[in-house]
């Protein structure tokens, strides 16, 4: 079943076609990725499908519901999704708990608070006033209370921008977690490595149009694109694109004699591929 | 499957949210609640004269300043405060959750009826305490005073609401927003007496629902002889209601039809 569906979907801000006919297909229960630069139409896609903004043409369909329309139904809408949006500096003089039991008040069958502060990692943090969060600690507040109202669909913007490494795997994990309980997820992010280690798919977006809708480790012909095998030789470092990495593995070990000095065998990174995706459709 | 908390719940939830975090911004309670108590001071100590029989100007001055206690503690507040929850973000947050625009305009009306109130009652115990103003005995007074409390503050809440459409940034609004609070506070006749402002300026001042609270104000705290001291010789009760309603319908049309979430 699938939770999004979108097609021919296009919005233009005077002369500038942000979207230019976006067609997309998210299924219950998957991490879904969407990858594009800036000014690509990926915020204004998400937004459309977030009920922040209407369209000029196509349909929009989120859990069976037009985003754009308004009234009571918007409201059952709304209980049903999570929305982590990109940057909000609110209400400073508010504790973390306070904030997040508040929003919890909104929904028909929240999560429980202390579990949703667990979840994030701010226990510790519960009692301070948000102004004293640090960057990193205020995005998970945000998350916290994009998922408290227990949602089916969760957009996610750009969650960890900001994050050390460290709370990146955390958040990572969380992310996990919730799909394991059954959330949908949206993604958008910069950071390919993200997208590889959470999305079950990836979408690439540039120039207003989708250019490809795979698996993380099957985009763009990744997963039968040639090998690079680099090794020392004497002073020099010598690397091959080969198709049959192996072989030449085996050649150049009987050439050496056993190990190969500085060997690495290397397939292209999600990033390598995505960079040169949208390399081709820029002009 | 529980049901969605109503929109009046969750209004007066949020009117709480507003009242504690209100009271947790020490510069902004001081500046909203005792300035107007401030300028009481200030202008009761240096204008001492006597304006009619009975009249002294603090006395006036105070009528007005209750008054106008309505347009800065709703009008000015909302229109600065809104534009600055639109920039962080705040208000496009509230906007993907199921939590409707009634409660968000509950919750601030909440927030802004308590201030009045606490403004309203510091004012009075001070005008009492150093001014010598007595408090109306008169029963029909304490009503009037309720109702122009009332209307006053929904009045000031809506325009407040609708007027921070007006503003392009939260950093800009104030510069928008005080001069026109000012420039109405001088044309009402809050600072000065309003039968002796030019009567040009007397035209502007009754088009706007200020004049007409401070009229009314005058009609709770001065004695009924002072009625013939005003522009139409009479308190112009009924006129002053239909004024303020007139201008709570224009606040609320706009503040439902043209309230803005998001920065564009």
């Amino acid at each position: 079943m699938s939770f999004i569906e979108v097609k021919g979907l296009k919005k233009s801000y005077g002369d500038v076609h942000a979207v230019r006919g976006v067609d997309l297909e998210i299924a219950q229960g998957e991490i879904f990725s969407l990858l594009g630069p800036n000014g690509a139409g990926k915020t204004t896609t998400v937004e459309i499908l977030e009920g922040f903004r209407t369209r000029d043409a196509g349909t929009v369909s989120v859990l069976g519901f037009d985003p754009q329309s308004r009234g009571h139904q918007s409201r059952e809408w709304r209980n049903r999704i999570g929305i982590v949006l990109q940057s909000s500096a609110d209400a400073g003089d508010l504790t973390v708990l306070e904030t997040i039991e508040h929003f919890s008040g909104y929904y028909s069958n929240p999560r429980k608070v202390d579990e949703v502060i667990y979840a994030v990692g701010l226990v510790e943090k519960e009692s301070a006033l948000i102004r004293t969060l640090s960057g990193g600690q205020r995005r998970r507040l945000d998350v916290a209370l994009g998922i408290v109202g227990n949602p089916e669909l969760l957009f996610l913007d750009e969650p960890t921008t900001g994050f050390d490494p460290e709370a990146r795997r955390s958040f990572w994990a969380l992310i996990q977690k919730l799909r394991s309980d059954g959330t949908t997820i949206l993604l958008t992010t910069h950071y390919l490595d993200e997208a590889e280690a959470l999305a079950d798919r990836v979408a690439v977006i540039n120039n207003g149009v989708i250019i490809e809708v795979s698996t993380p480790a099957e985009l763009g012909g990744r997963a039968t694109s040639q090998a690079t095998v680099t090794w020392r030789d004497g002073d020099t470092v010598k690397s091959e694109r080969s198709d049959n990495p192996t072989a030449l593995v085996s050649k150049l070990s009987s050439l050496f004699g056993g190990e190969v000095p500085e060997l690495v065998v290397s397939r292209p990174s999600l990033e390598d591929i995505y960079l040169e995706m949208i390399g081709e459709t820029h002009e | 499957m529980n049901k969605i908390p109503s929109a009046l719940s969750l209004g007066i939830r949020r009117g709480g949210l507003e009242i504690r975090q209100f009271a947790r911004q020490r510069e902004s309670v001081v500046f909203t609640l005792l300035f107007p108590v401030i300028l009481l001071a200030i202008f009761g100590s240096v204008f001492k004269d006597t304006i009619a029989p009975g009249v002294t100007f603090s006395q006036y001055f105070l009528a007005g300043m209750i008054a106008s206690g309505l347009v800065n503690t709703g009008f000015q507040a909302l229109a600065i405060t809104i534009p600055l929850e639109r920039d962080f973000g705040a208000l496009k947050r509230l906007r993907g959750t199921p939590m409707p625009a009634s409660s968000y305009f509950i919750g601030k009306s909440i927030l802004i009826f308590v201030s009045m109130v606490i403004q309203i009652l510091l004012l009075l115990g001070f005008g009492i305490l150093f001014f010598g103003v007595d408090l109306p005995t008169d029963i029909n007074k304490w009503i009037t005073f309720t109702w122009l409390v009332l209307l006053g503050s929904a009045c000031s809440t809506a325009l407040g609401i609708a007027f921070s459409i007006v503003p392009k940034s939260g950093r800009g609004a104030s510069a928008v927003v005080s001069p026109i609070v000012i420039i109405l506070q001088f044309f009402s006749g809050v600072f000065f007496v309003f039968t002796q402002l030019p009567s040009w300026m007397q035209h502007v001042a009754a088009i706007f629902p200020l004049k007409w609270l401070t009229q009314g104000m005058r009609s709770v705290f001065l004695p009924d002889s002072f009625a013939s001291q005003e522009v139409a010789k009479d308190w112009e009760t009924g006129k002053t209601a239909v004024i303020l309603l007139v201008w709570l319908a224009i606040g609320i049309f706009f503040s439902v039809r043209k309230f803005k979430w998001d920065r564009d």
